[in-house]
């Protein structure tokens, strides 16, 4: 079976991301457990703290690159690290080159183009990595997928996580009006400018109401977050789970009951 | 309610700031303009249209992405060797007869043109739809000086009836529907027995127009693109009105900022295409038109050119934010910004509104103004995507909101901003794993107080109100992901999970 192959004999090093250690841990151990299931030897970097994408983004180019060296300096001699977060591999792609030209040295500079194509979104590692869609999920619900603005337009990762759902056995695709468009989270934007963000979550809402799924998915803790603060206010009969969570349910050990 | 636009636009003022000096705040314009669910409506309807479009039009054309790169490089060519190409535009203008004027600043720009309007004794003059003449406030001036001046564009003759301002580059009424036309039209013109009627009421602006086309002799034009080469001045439109401005009067004054230059004529193969199916989702716009100097017995027999710097050469001379200078004012990205399409233009404060709006308007003010701006985004990425000439307005965003954050690194009261605050304290923090485990476990324990018996947060203080007035929280788990993991890792620890 092509979801329990044993023999890989690939080592990933997980970078959890600050916030999903701190607020969604499920979504790490849902990593952890899909990645072993399919035979990837799976390790975690204590000393790994944030990739600087709030930072960077709001503004403090210093602090954020200071991030960025700790990133490099830690995963230099990693095989493969693996990012349960478009937006954070995002960042180390698009802005990590232009902190570092600016900021680094010659020899960070160095081991970060060495350490660039090692570095994987989830969705991305599996199919194009691991060569797997079928990673033997099972989860019987109707599901529909945010497409988060750094997986769609910055990563491009296109239909991978479609090829990835389509797999999980008793899983009912939806799908979800105006793809491309943005939740509204923006990182600090979401408090910067609250009320533009609202109604852009309240246009979001719309569109994710609609579909009449069970779960609202995605490859970013970050939009579902926001996407899922909103329909806990409202009561709404839809919650929202990280791809992850998905592909790590299996009949035997379904999804992690949480909040 | 009598007139739903003026009393629409905004509680309290009925005249939209269009002036980055005087503007408040984005985040605060944006708050009163988002209770306005006309213009909103307005707003998401005409958007989608004009996108719906564009995309139509994208997608038949196999080569969009090679025409995108031949743009993008014809417009870096350009930004390269600016000065080359505009003083042989300005030789190859003279030579035909036109006069070419250098602006420094809006001042500059201004004074010319009202110099122009007093030697050739002017009362009146009639406008082509120019936004740069917009960035000079040039039409207060020209009133103050005791000018009338009238703009021709159908949509900018219901702001100026409606005594409104642009929310759009392209579409600038893009804000207002058809009743509200009516309704300005049968109070402005005095025509009460208008309907709603699309046809009847262009055909009110028509013989609103024709009279003024007739009579007034002297025209003010914006344009697309100055061509090098052969010193021509290229204006395109859809409505005729450009075309009657550059035929019947006997003086036209063209005002272009400085980046508006092309090469040679043939580079307009690229870039009408780009244009046309960017900015209104036509394969070509319905009115091209290309004018050179002066010709004998045919249009008008005097012609100027004001060529505007305002802010333009500083923006040149910076590396990463150059390409600002690309834009050709399509105005696609307006149109697929999801914040645009929330609050329309007018929150901008800005005649250029929308992302590219967010990235020009406080370079052109060197940051003194307008510094809210680079964070009205949430960094989508969108207007990238669709931006015709390939501006990485994201990538100037956040360069700008880092410029913008130096200056407040200067400032005394920075302390007291618990956004600032929150970014030094959490940079600290991700510096040591070992003061973001502890930051982790004071969080957890601080956030208890906050955290129903749903397990979720409902409501928060300061900053965090920002988050829960409109969003949940759900409260930290009992255990990070590093914890987990120690655990597990741990001989006899708790495996799998």
């Amino acid at each position: 079976m092509a979801f329990c192959n044993n023999d890989l004999s690939m080592r990933a090093s997980l970078f959890i991301t600050c916030y999903n250690d701190t607020l969604y841990p499920e979504t790490g151990r849902a990593v952890v457990r899909l990645l072993e299931r399919l035979g990837v030897e799976v390790e975690f970097r204590p000393a790994q703290t944030c990739c600087g994408q709030m930072h960077a983004n709001t503004g403090f180019r210093a602090e954020a690159y200071s991030q960025a060296k700790r990133f490099v300096r830690l995963y230099r001699d990693a095989e493969t690290v693996v990012i349960p977060s478009s937006s954070c591999v995002a960042m180390i792609r698009d802005q990590y080159p232009g902190l570092f030209e600016e900021l680094g040295n010659e020899e960070l500079r160095r081991d970060f183009a060495a350490l660039l194509p090692r570095v994987h979104e989830l969705s991305e590692f599996l199919i194009d990595t691991v060569a797997v869609e079928d990673v033997g999920a099972y989860f019987p619900h109707r599901v529909t997928y945010h497409a988060s603005c750094h997986g769609l337009r910055a990563l491009h990762l296109g239909d991978r996580p479609f090829r990835l759902l389509a797999k999980v056995r008793g899983l009912e695709q939806v799908p979800l009006a105006n793809l491309d468009r943005c939740c509204g989270f923006g990182g600090t934007f979401s408090v910067k400018n609250a009320e533009v963000s609202s109604a852009m979550l309240s246009t979001k809402l719309m569109d994710v109401l609609s579909t009449r799924a069970e779960y609202c998915t995605a490859l970013d803790n970050s939009c579902l977050m926001h996407i899922g603060g909103a329909l806990h206010r409202q009561f709404a009969a839809m919650r929202t789970v990280h791809l992850a969570e998905i592909l790590a349910s299996t009949e035997a050990t379904p999804l992690e009951a949480s909040l | 309610m009598s007139n739903p636009v003026l009393e629409g636009q905004s509680a309290g003022a009925s005249h939209p700031i269009l002036d980055p000096v005087k503007a408040p705040p984005f985040p605060e314009a944006a708050f009163t303009i988002l209770r306005n669910t006309q213009l909103r409506k307005n707003v998401a309807h005409a958007t989608d249209v004009i996108q719906g479009k564009r995309n139509k039009l994208v997608e038949e054309k196999a080569d969009w992405q090679e025409l995108r790169a031949a743009g993008s490089a014809l417009r870096n060519h350009v930004l390269e060797n600016l000065g080359h190409y505009l003083e042989q535009f300005e030789e190859r203008c003279t030579a035909a007869g036109g006069v070419v004027h250098w602006a420094r600043d809006a001042d500059e720009a201004r004074a010319i043109i009202l110099e122009i309007l007093r030697q050739e004794q002017a009362t009146e003059v009639i406008k082509i739809k120019t936004m740069t003449s917009a960035e000079i406030q040039l039409n207060p001036a020209i009133e103050a000086a005791g000018i009338k001046a009238f703009e021709t564009d159908l949509a900018e003759i219901i702001l100026q009836l409606g005594e409104d301002e642009p929310s759009h580059i392209v579409v600038p009424a893009l804000h207002v529907n058809r009743t509200q036309v009516r309704e300005i039209f049968a109070r402005r013109m005095n025509r009460p027995e208008l309907t709603d009627d699309p046809t009847e009421l262009t055909g009110a602006a028509r013989s609103f127009l024709r009279e003024k086309f007739l009579r007034v002799p002297t025209a003010i034009s914006g344009a697309n693109f100055l061509i090098a080469e052969t010193g021509s001045v290229v204006i395109v439109e859809s409505e005729g009105n450009g075309r009657m401005c550059l035929t019947l009067p006997r003086t036209m004054i063209t005002l272009a900022g400085i980046e508006k230059v092309i090469p040679r004529f043939q580079d307009l193969e690229i870039m009408l295409q780009v244009l046309a199916r960017s900015a209104t989702g036509e394969r070509m716009n319905p009115y091209s038109s290309l004018w050179t100097g002066v010709t004998p017995g045919d249009g008008p027999q005097r012609f100027h050119v004001v060529l505007l710097d305002n802010g333009r050469s500083e923006i040149l001379g910076k590396e990463r934010e150059r390409q600002t200078l690309k834009c050709i004012r399509c105005g696609a990205c307006m149109n697929t910004c999801p914040v645009y399409r929330q609050t329309g233009g007018h929150a901008y404060g800005s005649v250029y509104a929308g992302p590219i709006g967010a990235i020009l308007t406080p370079q052109l003010m060197r940051l003194e103004h307008a510094q809210t701006l680079p964070y009205a985004s949430s960094l989508c990425g969108a207007c990238y995507d669709v931006c015709p000439v390939k501006i990485n307005i994201p990538e100037i965003l956040i360069d700008l909101r880092a410029k913008v954050t130096d200056k407040e690194r200067e400032e005394e009261r920075r302390f007291f901003d618990p956004m600032y605050l929150g970014m030094i304290v959490a940079n600290f923090l991700f510096a040591s794993p070992r003061r973001f485990r502890l930051a982790q476990r004071m969080g957890r324990f601080g956030l208890r107080l906050f955290t129903r018996k749903d397990g979720w947060i409902h409501s928060l203080p300061s900053i965090g109100a920002r988050w829960t007035m409109t969003r949940d929280l759900r409260g930290l788990p009992r255990e990070t992901f590093r914890e987990w993991w120690a655990g597990r890792a741990a001989p006899g620890g708790k495996r799998g999970r």
